[in-house]
């Protein structure tokens, strides 16, 4: 998977290095912004009202 | 992955597909796990880096008029401590911040904003501390009851630990000061919400007293028991006299 999206790259080595770094930033980014807020209700630990 | 190159020519098609297979799922759970570790980082540190952000916006954004400093004094003047009957406000909206609660004894601790209601999603996550609705207003008889995270989402209440007896708990509404005093700590079930009842842990019994409860998650990153710590109002002062010398005595 890695492997593949490594060989799709454009670009010698360190444009690529910029560009997977750029995209590994936009996935977490993207978590931190909707992914982990989405799925923070869902956690046990975080169920911590009763009745209300 | 030169080496796949050499590999492929020896290996059927078969085995390739499925050696290539293993290696995408592998990938995948490395993946997963790197990700729950990433939900980790931003449960237990971004929440808390946007919450004191945006918790330090809200009280900014009350524009309660700073208590008064005598001009050309460096310390603000020291308000005359009431015991007489204090103002009490109306209960606003839900979602609606109207007080502020300090804390001497959590030094380094900003001032924290208290909304109305402890709903998580409008309220405990996103403004700090809650008032559990229905329970009495700062400085009314009854039990002004409040809720705050002790983990995660700026942590209003992670120190409450290290509350003891006698310790000042600071409310301020846009014109008073409410001081209450800590008299008891305890650790009970969630499922016990009587802590929050008028009279604490006498739920039924009409209230005489001015008090205050704080409740929260223990142990910390846990749900499993509430940290309750009980308080009475010890005095008041409108903030055009000045600031409570409890305030006062941390910073000096």
């Amino acid at each position: 998977m890695y492997g593949w999206i490594w060989r799709h790259l454009p670009g010698p080595t360190p444009v690529r290095v910029v560009i997977a770094a750029v995209l590994v930033a936009a996935v977490l980014a993207a978590c931190f912004t909707w992914v982990y807020p989405a799925l923070a209700p869902l956690m046990p630990f975080n169920n911590t009202t009763v009745g209300e | 992955m030169t080496a796949t190159h050499g590999r492929r020519r020896r290996s059927g098609r078969a085995g390739d597909t499925v050696f290539a297979a293993i290696g995408v799922l592998g990938e995948l759970l490395i993946t997963l796990g790197l990700l729950l570790l990433g939900f980790l980082v931003w449960q237990l540190w971004w929440t808390d880096v946007v919450g004191n952000r945006e918790q330090a916006q809200v009280v900014a954004g009350l524009g309660f008029t700073p208590a008064p400093t005598p001009s050309g004094a460096a310390t603000p003047q020291v308000a005359t401590p009431r015991h007489d009957d204090p103002p009490v406000l109306a209960e606003p909206a839900h979602g609606t911040t109207f007080a502020t609660l300090q804390v001497p004894r959590w030094t380094g601790e900003p001032a924290r904003p208290i909304s109305e209601g402890t709903d998580k999603a409008t309220v405990l996550d996103v403004l700090g501390i809650g008032h559990y609705e229905g329970t009495a207003m700062p400085g009314g008889v009854g039990n002004f009851a409040v809720a705050a995270h002790r983990t995660t989402y700026a942590k209003p209440f992670n120190r409450i630990a290290e509350l003891q007896v006698g310790d000042a708990l600071v409310v301020r509404t846009a014109d008073t000061w409410y001081v209450y005093t800590v008299t008891s700590t305890q650790i009970v079930a969630p499922t016990d919400v009587s802590v929050i009842a008028p009279v604490p842990g006498q739920p039924g019994v009409t209230p005489t007293e001015r008090s205050i409860t704080l409740t929260t998650c223990h142990p910390m990153f846990s749900a499993r028991e509430r940290y309750v710590v009980h308080g009475t109002l010890s005095s008041w002062a409108p903030v055009s006299s000045g600031t409570p010398a409890e305030l006062l005595a941390a910073a000096g």
